[in-house]
């Protein structure tokens, strides 16, 4: 029986510049089904903090309901954590990240909980460029209740059951893109090469940064005739271009060529170097991005990798001006300013 | 890298460290899991069909399998695997039953074993059962060979030792004891096939200024063991000078504590951590107040008045060159004395066979080694057969076993006038052990504990009586515990190209991150780009056919925990685990 993980890990596991090896990010057992994309987007997760070197304390991981958000207890398990109510974890972000900015937030959400009954703070946390990783592990389908279609499936995608889906699906990353997000990829579990660098991406990236993932559902659509199947998956997928994120700490050897490849500083000065870049296409260019998206969807492709990135737009912090320091370590002095501030701002209102 | 050819039964085998490491092959997790489950007597027959003497060798045997364990590449120490096996044999019960019980069908062959011990049991027990006359030649007063005569009581008590010998005997050997066979030609024409197993029975000797004078205080280490062991020796001096670091050297110095000697001192030429001897038996010296003089070079014995008074030695440090290879510089002191009523000479131990004429066709080798061949063990007079020490040289107890399982099928080969060269192969079995979806025949739950300790009588009474057994062996609570640290190596993880689906799920939940799917490349390079590198290059990577996006699977077996955790987080079973069992060939199975 093994419902534990054993204790003893690879001796030779090298460690990160903290000292931390891989394993220390991991979480708990899943008890997601075998087989399940969640599960390596989880592991795509621990790999980015470990090689981006975050101190676990400094993470905050937020979710709703469904498969999808159950998965923060199978990654960085020395982190914070809110499971919250279902379709609201961009609520509970925001309220987290209102009282200690200083927090990376990951937040994890699943077709449902964003594009069902979540949709309203999917869309109003875009609008308000929150400075927060956003995952959505896209399954097509409601898997914790035996694979009912969701509002991502594709028209025409055959469920286990036989029967196909009528209605047009929503497409999560093309909103994204035409809200405003600062920062929009689309990827596959099964292709953690590219997975990877974009998680690091959105994670150093100063706004909210989307990726959807499409994650096939193992055991409630896996079927021949499912659009969201590992077969149907590998054979459709369609990268804008190759993905390497280089830590701004690093020195840069490599030289690029503009024709086919692009060079991207975030704001730390880490850079993304993108290569085989698509026709058409320029990252920081939203039409661009938009149309690329309507094209490959024409041509039934999945188109993944970095769609758009803004790293000139102002966050939310920037734009309400919040205090930089966490609430709880404000004291009275930062509170309570004084009786000449209140005499002046009393004369003002006068 | 080519795709692993699972098909070769060596495959597998190899990922059973222990299994693979012992010579003579005992399915080490196997008896384990039933040492866990309470059945010792199941574990016992299980050792006892594959290296005979498990009560002597749970005491006794070098442990080949230990080093080898995974669990001491996982954590500090491996599984206690020979100890285990001890409790096997403590707890069996009466298996007498079980244990092939004569008269036999004749089949017409006549067979001599020359010398009584381990390699020459083994031939007897493998071959009685087939139908062979069996007649045993030892010059002692009864079978066990130096099991008897050089492993001391407090270590091996007779009782354990006559049972298993006398498990064999029973079968209807002809036992020829205080028979010295001085002619191997007189012997040869009345047998079918003769088997050598005379061990290597004589001590050497230190030839030094004073040997000769005071010859009367001095002693080969394993002439006196056995004086000891058949009750013609009964004291020695109150100070003892032990020479040599192997585990003869730990036998004599620890035997005479219990015989009168009270200052008791090994001394050794090599540093410390060179001794032959095993790490344990030297720490049980130590515990017994006998201190280990390590770098000190024997100069000569010291005799005043035509008696024995001590040694000098010359202290040395050890130098290594570029190749490892070690000499003994002298450090420039004066000389060392060492005073002493006795010295025990253990430095090792030859080879002598001046029984065996040299115009029988049978031929020896520059240093008077008999011409053997390691894969049939026969010599070039094709009736006679070698096995033991005597075949290569000092050995071990289970080595000699796994010679006579050899010799045994040479010897049954010969005698039905097979080719002796066609060996029968080795018979494996590999089989799913699925429950349940978190369920397997076996205990997959990987514990943590730490090797426990085997327990010890207290040296203030196993130092008063030589025949005292001072390790009291494993408790059945402790043993389950320690049967619990076996990472069950023998289920392996195997691996089937077609119905993987590549959603990485093994990757992602493999604890000792030995899975890795990537892109083939050479060996070398494969290696280093690993989930963890895979440095040890002792251990096979499991490389698959290329799956359906072009990649491999790659499973380095270096630290795998056989915890199963891949193939329960497997939506497809392409990972599953599998029971594999590997029988050494014997005797009698036919070749096909």
């Amino acid at each position: 029986m093994s419902f534990q993980r054993p204790l003893f890990r690879h001796p030779n596991l090298p460690k990160n510049e903290l000292g931390f090896a891989k394993a220390d990010y991991e979480g708990t057992l899943s008890t997601l089904c075998a087989g399940c994309g969640h599960d390596s987007i989880s592991a795509a997760i621990v790999q980015a903090c470990y090689e981006l070197n975050v101190e676990p304390h400094r993470v905050a991981k937020l979710s709703g309901i469904g498969c999808s958000s159950k998965t923060p207890t199978y990654f960085l398990g020395n982190s914070h954590g809110f499971n919250s109510v279902h379709g609201r974890m961009p609520s509970v972000a925001t309220g987290a990240s209102m009282a200690n900015r200083t927090l990376k937030y990951i937040g994890v959400s699943g077709d449902g909980d964003s594009a069902s009954i979540g949709m309203g703070q999917f869309v109003h946390v875009i609008r308000r460029n929150l400075n927060m990783v956003y995952i959505v592990m896209n399954n097509g389908c409601y898997g914790l209740t035996k694979g009912q279609d969701s509002a991502t499936a594709d028209v025409g995608s055959k469920s286990k059951a036989g029967s196909i889906n009528p209605f047009q699906p929503i497409d999560l990353a093309s909103m994204a893109i035409e809200l405003g997000a600062t920062f929009v990829a689309q990827s596959f579990s099964g292709d953690k090469r590219q997975l990877v660098p974009l998680i690091k991406a959105a994670m150093d990236h100063r706004g909210f940064a989307f990726i959807n993932v499409i994650s096939p559902c193992v055991t409630f659509n896996n079927n021949v005739g499912s659009t969201k199947s590992y077969d149907y998956v590998r054979d459709h997928i369609e990268a804008t271009a190759t993905i390497d994120f280089v830590p701004h700490a690093e020195e840069i050897t490599a030289q690029y060529d503009p024709g086919t490849e692009t060079e991207i500083t975030l704001h730390d000065g880490s850079l993304l170097h993108l290569k085989k870049l698509a026709n058409d296409w320029d990252p920081m260019d939203r039409i661009s991005a938009a149309s690329a998206m309507q094209k490959a969807r024409s041509k039934g492709q999945i188109l993944t990798g970095l769609l758009y990135i803004n790293e000139d737009a102002k966050n939310l912090h920037e734009t309400i001006e919040s205090v930089p320091s966490p609430l709880n370590q404000l004291d009275e002095t930062d509170l309570c300013p004084g009786s000449a501030v209140l005499d002046d701002l009393m004369m003002s209102l006068r | 890298m080519e795709t692993t050819n699972v098909n070769d039964p060596e495959y597998y085998h190899k990922v059973v460290d222990c299994q693979y490491a012992c010579p003579a092959h005992t399915p080490v997790p196997e008896y384990i899991r039933l040492i866990a489950a309470g059945r010792y007597a199941d574990a016992y027959m299980i050792n006892w069909e594959s290296n005979v003497f498990p009560g002597v060798l749970g005491r006794t045997c070098d442990r080949p399998c230990e080093p080898a364990c995974r669990r001491g590449r996982v954590e500090e120490e491996p599984v206690a695997i020979c100890r285990l096996k001890r409790v096997a044999a403590d707890h069996k019960g009466d298996v007498i039953d079980r244990i092939p019980q004569g008269p036999f069908t004749p089949n017409g062959k006549k067979v001599a074993l020359i010398g009584g011990g381990p390699a020459s049991l083994t031939v007897a027990r493998d071959l009685a059962p087939l139908g062979y006359e069996i007649h045993v030649y030892d010059e002692q007063i009864s079978g066990g060979g130096m099991m008897r005569s050089q492993i001391p009581s407090f270590r091996l008590p007779e009782s354990v030792l006559n049972e298993e010998v006398n498990f064999i005997l029973d079968m209807g050997i002809h036992t020829h004891f205080k028979h010295y066979v001085d002619s191997l030609s007189a012997l040869l024409p009345d047998y079918d096939a003769v088997f050598v197993g005379t061990g290597a029975p004589k001590g050497r000797d230190l030839k030094l200024p004073g040997r000769e004078e005071g010859d009367a205080n001095i002693h080969i280490g394993i002439e006196w063991l056995a004086s000891v062991a058949f009750e013609h020796t009964h004291s020695i001096g109150k100070k003892v000078i032990v020479l040599g670091g192997g585990n003869t050297a730990m036998d004599c110095c620890r035997t005479s504590r219990r015989l009168g000697g009270e200052e008791v001192k090994v001394v050794v030429r090599s540093p410390f951590e060179d001794m032959k001897a095993s790490p344990w038996e030297k720490e049980d010296a130590m515990h017994e107040d006998i201190p280990i003089l390590n770098n000190h070079v024997p100069k000569s014995f010291e005799v005043k008045d035509g008696k024995l008074i001590g040694m000098t030695f010359d202290r040395v440090e050890a130098q290594y060159d570029e190749n490892g290879k070690r000499s003994l510089i002298s450090t420039g002191e004066p000389p060392v004395f060492v005073e002493a009523d006795d010295v025990l000479i253990a430095i090792g131990q030859v080879n002598t066979f001046p029984w065996i004429e040299r115009d029988l066709g049978l031929e020896f080798d520059q240093w008077g080694m008999p011409v053997v061949s390691k894969q049939t063990y026969q010599s070039t007079l094709p009736k006679v057969f070698f096995g033991g020490d005597a075949a290569f040289g000092p050995e071990n107890v289970i080595t000699a076993v796994a010679h006579g399982h050899g010799a045994a099928i040479s010897i049954d080969l010969f005698c039905q006038e097979k080719e002796v060269a066609n060996r029968p192969a080795p018979r494996t079995n590999l089989f799913h052990q699925k429950m349940g979806i978190h369920e397997w025949s076996y205990d997959s739950a990987v514990a943590s504990d730490q090797r426990f300790v085997v327990p010890q009588a207290d040296k203030s009474v196993t130092l008063k009586d030589r025949k005292l057994e001072v390790e009291l062996g494993f408790d059945e609570r402790t043993a389950f515990q320690e049967a619990q640290r076996c990472l069950n190596c023998d289920v392996q993880t195997v691996f089937t190209e077609t119905k993987c689906i590549e959603c990485d799920a093994c990757m992602d939940v493999c604890p000792t991150s030995c899975i890795t799917f990537t892109e083939n490349a050479d060996e070398e390079s494969l290696r280093t780009q690993l989930s963890a590198p895979a440095l040890n290059t002792d251990q096979d990577l499991l490389v698959s056919d290329t799956l359906k996006t072009g990649r491999v699977m790659i499973k380095d077996e270096d630290v795998c925990l056989h915890c199963g955790l891949c193939a329960e987080r497997c939506p497809t079973s392409a990972w599953d685990m599998q029971k594999f069992l590997y029988n050494t060939p014997k005797a009698g199975i036919s070749v096909t």
